[in-house]
């Protein structure tokens, strides 16, 4: 298991160092400055091993985590519980960066000692660790507060504590996706996914038990054979395939696997109720035709349409092309119809804004870039040509059914709680090769 | 709020401060000092002079000054172990507290203090908590049991804690039994042979259960264990796998690759035909390309496990290989793993795409990806016959770029791409031909001087390219230097006229001027075969070469099963078994994937013979392209390439050699002079040879014939047959035999007799590990059942591969023989002579350097006694033994022999024999060198 955790500035100086097993001398925390921080060469592996201890590290801004050990331990689990870590700390905190580090030292040390015990990683949920672990320092508590705690730190729920209340119950859908591509110059669709979370707050009373449904294929083709009055012709069309999905601890995953429905009892607040991927049928927001052309060898010619593709009553915003730029690049004159455009030296790159354009629109870029002669023998590898944007419908076709909620014990229905729904598409690697 | 003042506390005198602000009245003064301590104590400060008066604020209500006070406490007590016993009352006391959070804080720090005398005072209030109504607290003294257990495992077990853990295995709570899960799984890995986790399928179901309702931790834990589970049949393993399939939809990776890992190894047991099986199959691709889309660090573990998995069941991924293509952003470690993954996936169906992706990454910055993308693109025109052309024209373009680095790699690949598809794609050596002067790495170099050597023919300035080689032939690698011979003495033997002073260039090089004993050797071996027989050499030198396999890189089978049973940890993260990076008894032992339940595999009909030769590993080229391999495959037998050969001057200088020669090998200056005077005269001597084979031939033929004229060497002493095996210990099967070596071959000679009433069918053998690694080479040939009071000779040829472990006697070997009735054990020694190899005869020059060499310690004397033998019939009679003479003197009525012995395993033995004239007894003086 984790023999030591250990906490860096940029320079490599200590901030946190917790060791819990014995195996794990204090010269582990200068093996790995020495080996990684202050390596001349880039990292070339998240895991490092130095004389047979082995470090896992993630970075945060210019903070580095490193976990350390020398046994053989699950991997996952290690990385698993560094970005948990972070997620706690920042859940406490705000931002990790060196100097909220130092200021919530103590905190830190109280939460290492609290979320990872000899090295096992106990239960790291914030919503119940709040509970008991503050910056004010613990009130003298009652012992029916004592054992509630503790029953909500190792109980079946301990991501949500018992006689939550409020006067509105309500809650809040957010379905968010980022639509991946990959395309050949020749248009070519080579990889497309979408990688989409739900997340969800809730702001509920009780112990509610929830259900929540999507157009999930399986779901309904399987309501269809049972002959239901829903039109299995419809229904088919907007259903939409799911290749895999994940969920948050707290959804019944058995029940998933046998009957494909999603029953929970939700935690209080904001938090990601699942993961999916598709790759079936996903509308691509934009298509990115670009045309770049050699003119001689001091000249580049770069002709770059992008062409929306979604109902014209929305809007797609904050939409960004970059265009790469030769290394050896003097300047660059740009005429585009619609936004702004600039050639950005210090990141090689033509990034052209435009602040909204509705669907089904078409827009163009034309750029002349001059070269400085080299005698470069290197081909210039032209990175492809990258997208950013943000349209108001899910890519992947994916629609909220419902969102049911139950709480026997207290007195609110379903149709009582306030629902909302939203949907964001967002490009995530969105990228034309040229 | 902000603590971070107290690190700026730099100033002399500090410590002294600090005592006073500990001592003081003032609580919030207190807490200050003590948060100034441990930021002191972060930075790496030392601060233990402070110990009593931290000790001292731990008497207090406020729970986070305690934590505080037992942080300091946990760095600093083993420093001041008495000291440390201050502290304990408050221990004590605080197990009792009726607030739950502050008995296990106090049971959790307790573990974390490794002092004896206070783990003696820990018992008590431990057993306390393991049983206390709290599962906060249970939980928490879980972890401890263990804890306590890796400072002194003798108290844990003498104080039964070791039961009360495996109660709490059906605990109530969840999380406690997690915990009691993982604490149990640590202490069972420092007992490999211990049944603590007594798994059986109650507490199977148990842990099941509680699967379900624990923290993404606690799940981790229990899959991890329940990988070390092995059901007692298909169905078993087919239900717990139904009830783990659900945790491939959790959020945390690591609960869906623990998760993975107890599937991948339960379906070895499933029935292929089975319905489920294809299912899971079916089910377990979604969650593994999921594993892509989490942050890079978690990707970089996922994939190095897909690794795996690919190799061990394609079928799993096969059709996913978009998924894999690399994005532009990703890492370098993620870049180079899937690409890694790429070349496994490749098929006739996606070889376009993966070939166009390729050719992309081969224009990237990174010098490390762009040369493993074009490495992979002549993978895949190895592994896809169909795309080879593609390939080819690929790899071609990328050649007309002319970056450096990317030319060298494309001809290592090409070389590799002959070979697979011979006398198919040569109209490229042209193109290869011009990038000549650009190649600068030796592995590069020696592809292309391979590729014009195994051409020479269609090449026609071949003898130029080749002689523009040999220029700097001492700069060179041993590799290009070792292909640059071979290479010209193909293109001798192809083109004999024009190339006579090339060749007899490079042999003398190689052989006179080079302290390499790999490429003198290979140069002797060259000369001889050209001098003796041209047409011999030709069929040797230009043999058709095996076809390379398809797949490359591929982990070693045995391997690749036990770190399947490795998911997700470290050790697949670094392909490498866990006793390879971990210290000591943990994780020492190898696990192993469960057999197959009901198919023709089982446990039932194994040819326990036969397990050496079913189960070898399919060929796999090295990565690095070997050029050596095409070369009489002698290369590949790793010892052979440190066997000193006989130098011609052997026979030149014959005269010497009981004279003159044996003076220098007295005087210990090495009279290297003469004798390699008479060596320098046969380069001149080759041609003649090579023109007018018969009539010269018999002079340097004569080299082979190692007797040197002394006459027939008598035969391998063989040992009557002894009896190994009385029937009366084994059901009515007799066995006797020995062991012989005949033409290079050791062979175990049998006598089966069946003394029972039945008849016996299905014989097969195998042995235990051994010191010098026999192994049998084939099955025992018993093809027909033996009846009743018959008995059969059989001859087992065996190998000395196997494994290797140390015996003693050195020479015991353990062997098990199974028949129809039962298995049967035994144990035999063989004469170590067995092990004696044919060409054991040591240069002189190198016997008296090493001579001189062994220390005295490594010398052992013994007498023989009653031989009457002349030393010239003794040497004669033990060279039919393998040992060789290499020199022998006469001195006051004694003859001395020099002798040399090699044995299988590329020890050397050197011995000196003293025979006197008429005296029965021999007297000798053995040396034992290791060649490693």
């Amino acid at each position: 298991m984790i023999g030591g955790l250990f906490i860096y500035n940029h320079k490599g100086e200590v901030l946190i160092s917790r060791v819990y097993r014995d195996d794990i001398g204090r010269n582990a925390v200068d093996a790995f400055r020495v080996n990684v921080i202050h390596a001349r060469q880039q990292v070339r592996s998240p895991v490092t091993n130095i004389a047979r201890t082995s470090f896992f590290h993630v970075k945060r801004s210019n903070i580095w985590l490193a976990a350390v050990t020398k046994q053989n331990v699950n991997a996952a689990m290690v990385f698993e519980f560094l970005y948990k870590m972070c997620d706690v700390m920042t859940a406490y905190f705000g931002k990790i960066s060196e100097e909220n580090i130092k200021n919530n030292f103590v905190l830190i040390y109280e939460l290492l000692d609290e979320i990872l015990d000899f090295g096992y990683p106990q239960n790291s949920e914030t919503g119940a660790l709040k509970t008991f672990i503050t910056q004010q320092g613990i009130k003298s508590q009652t012992k029916e507060e004592q054992s509630q705690i503790t029953s909500q730190v190792t109980g079946q729920i301990g991501w949500r504590r018992e006689g939550i209340k409020y006067r509105r119950n309500e809650l809040f859908l957010d379905v968010l996706e980022s639509v991946n591509l990959l395309m050949s110059p020749q248009g070519q669709v080579l990889s497309a996914h979408v990688s989409g979370r739900v997340v969800m707050k809730s702001y509920l009373s009780g112990m509610p038990e929830c259900k929540f449904g999507m157009n999930d294929k399986i779901v309904i083709d399987k309501q269809g054979k049972g002959g239901t009055t829903d039109d299995t012709g419809k229904s088919g069309k907007q259903s939409i395939a799911i290749d895999d999905c994940t969920f948050h601890q707290c959804v019944r995953l058995s029940k998933f696997d046998s009957e494909r429905s999603i029953s929970f009892i939700p935690p209080d607040g904001e938090y990601e109720l699942m993961r999916y991927r598709t790759t079936k049928d996903i509308i691509l927001p934009f298509r990115v035709i670009p045309l770049v052309r050699e003119v001689g060898r001091t000249k580049l010619e770069v002709k770059v349409v992008i062409k929306s593709n979604f109902k014209p009553s929305l809007l797609a915003q904050k939409i960004e092309v970059r265009i790469p730029t030769p290394l050896n690049t003097s300047g660059v004159q740009v005429i585009c119809m619609k936004g702004k455009a600039k050639y950005k030296a210090s990141e090689n790159a033509i990034v052209w804004k435009i602040k909204r354009m509705a669907g089904m629109k078409e827009s163009q870029i034309s750029a002349e870039i001059e070269l400085l002669p080299t005698n470069d023998k290197k081909k210039w590898a032209r990175p492809p040509i990258s997208m950013n944007f943000e349209v108001p419908f899910a890519p992947s076709g994916l629609k909220v059914r419902y969102l049911k909620v139950f709480e026997p014990k207290l007195n609110y229905s379903d149709h009582d709680v306030i629902k909302w729904v939203r949907y964001i598409g967002r490009s995530g690697i969105y990228e034309t090769r040229c | 709020m902000t603590d971070s003042k107290y690190f700026t506390t730099t100033k002399k005198g500090e410590i002294f401060e600090l005592k006073a602000e500990l001592n003081s009245d003032k609580k919030e003064k207190k807490k200050e000092a003590v948060k100034k301590v441990i930021a002191s104590m972060t930075v790496g400060k030392d601060v233990s002079a402070l110990f009593p008066d931290v000790v001292n604020c731990m008497q207090t209500d406020n729970l986070e000054l305690k934590k505080l006070v037992y942080l300091y406490l946990m760095n600093y007590a083993k420093s001041q172990p008495d000291m440390a016993i201050m502290a304990v009352n408050t221990f004590v006391k605080d197990c009792e507290d009726p607030n739950p959070l502050i008995r296990a804080l106090a049971v959790r720090t307790m573990g974390c203090i490794r002092v004896d005398k206070i783990t003696e005072y820990l018992c008590e209030p431990l057993r306390k908590c393991l049983k206390d109504e709290d599962p906060y607290v249970r939980k928490t003294a879980a972890v401890c049991v263990a804890k306590l257990h890796d400072i002194n495992a003798q108290l844990v077990e003498d104080q039964g804690f070791l039961d009360t853990l495996k109660d709490l295995i059906s605990d109530s709570n969840p999380m406690v039994v997690a915990n009691a899960v993982a604490a149990l799984s640590e202490i069972a890995e420092s007992h490999p042979n211990s049944n603590l986790l007594d798994l059986n399928p109650q507490t199977i179901n148990k842990l099941l259960t509680a699967l379900n309702e624990c923290t993404e931790w606690g799940q981790i834990f229990i899959l991890d264990c329940l990988a070390n589970y092995t059901p007692r049949d298909d169905r078993e393993s087919q239900s717990i796998c139904e009830r783990v399939t659900p945790r491939l939809s959790h959020a945390n990776s690591a609960v869906v690759l623990s998760a993975v890992k107890v599937l991948m190894k339960f379906m070895e047991m499933l029935p292929k035909d089975l319905d489920y099986y294809g299912t899971l199959l079916k089910k377990l691709a979604p969650p593994l390309v999921t594993l892509l889309s989490a942050e890079p660090e978690l990707q970089y573990v996922a994939l190095r496990n897909i690794n795996l998995i690919v190799q061990k069941r394609p079928e799993i991924l096969k059709h996913e290989m978009k998924v894999f293509f690399v994005k532009y952003n990703d890492p370098i470690y993620v870049k180079l793993e899937k690409l890694d993954i790429m070349i496994r996936l490749a098929s006739q169906a996606n070889i376009a795409q993966v070939l166009a992706e390729l050719k992309e990454y081969a224009t990237e910055v990174d010098v490390d990806f762009v040369r493993k993308a074009v490495r992979a693109i002549g993978r895949c025109a190895i592994k896809v016959e169909q795309s080879a052309e593609r390939c080819v024209s690929t790899l071609l373009d990328l050649i007309q770029t002319k970056v450096n680095y990317v030319v060298q790699e494309a001809i290592v690949v090409i070389k590799d791409i002959f070979r697979k598809y011979p006398n198919k794609y040569e109209s490229v050596i042209a193109t290869l031909c011009e990038n000549l002067d650009s190649l600068d790495e030796p592995e590069a170099r020696a592809a292309m001087i391979w590729i014009v050597g195994e051409y020479a023919e269609r090449i026609d300035n071949a003898d130029e390219l080749l002689e523009s080689f040999l220029e700097g032939f001492h700069d060179e690698s041993t590799q290009v230097q070792l292909q640059l011979l071979t290479a010209i003495v193909k293109l001798f033997l192809k083109k004999p006229t024009e190339t006579q002073e090339l060749v007899q260039q490079v042999l003398s090089l190689a052989t006179q001027d080079s302290d390499n004993p790999d490429l003198r050797d290979r140069g002797y071996i060259y000369w001889r075969l050209l001098s003796t027989d041209p047409v011999a050499a030709k069929e040797v030198v230009l043999a058709e070469k095996p076809l390379i396999s398809e797949e490359t890189d591929l982990i070693e089978p045995t391997l690749l099963d036990e770190l399947i049973c490795h998911i997700g940890t470290l050790a697949s993260v670094y392909h490498k078994p866990p006793s390879a990076f971990v210290e000591g008894s943990r994780g020492v032992q190898h696990k192993r994937l469960p057999a197959r339940a009901g198919s023709g595999e089982s446990a039932e009909s194994p040819e326990v013979g036969q397990s050496g030769t079913s189960e070898a590993p399919p060929a796999v080229i090295p990565s690095q392209g070997d050029l050596l391999g095409d070369l009489l495959n002698l290369d590949l037998a790793p010892a052979t390439t440190t066997v000193p050969s006989v130098q011609p001057s052997m026979q030149m200088g014959a005269m010497d050699l009981l004279g003159g020669g044996l003076d220098s090998l007295l005087g210990g200056d090495i009279g290297g002079s003469p004798s390699m005077g008479a060596a320098l005269g046969a380069p001149a001597a080759m041609p003649a040879a090579l023109s007018n084979a018969p009539a010269v031939g018999g002079g340097l033929g004569d080299l082979f014939d190692l007797g040197g004229g002394v006459g027939m060497p008598t035969g391998f002493y063989v040992a009557p047959k002894t009896l190994f095996l009385p029937a009366m210990k084994a059901k009515g099967l007799e066995i006797s035999g020995t062991f012989a070596r005949r033409g290079g071959i050791i062979q175990m000679d049998l006598s089966l007799t069946n003394k029972a009433m039945s008849v016996m069918t299905d014989f097969a053998i195998q042995f235990n590990r051994n010191s010098f690694g026999l192994a049998p080479a084939g099955p025992l040939q018993v093809l027909t059942p033996l009846t009743p009071n018959q008995t059969i000779d059989v001859s087992l040829p065996l190998g000395t591969t196997g494994p290797v472990m140390k015996m003693e006697p050195l020479n015991n070997l353990q062997v098990a023989v199974k028949n129809n009735i039962d298995v049967f054990y035994f144990s035999c020694q063989y004469p170590l002579s067995l092990l004696f190899v044919e060409d054991g005869k040591m240069e002189r020059q190198v016997f008296l350097a090493t001579w001189k060499d062994i220390p005295n310690d490594n010398e052992a004397q013994f007498q023989i006694k009653d031989v009457h033998l002349n030393s010239d019939a003794a040497s004669n009679k033990l060279q039919g033994s393998n040992i060789f003479t290499i020199a022998k003197r006469t001195v006051d009525a004694q003859d001395m022999l020099y002798q040399s012995i090699k044995l299988t395993n590329g020890i050397w033995v050197l011995a000196e024999m003293r025979v006197q004239t008429g005296n029965p007894n021999y007297t000798v003086n053995r040396n034992k060198e290791s060649c490693q």
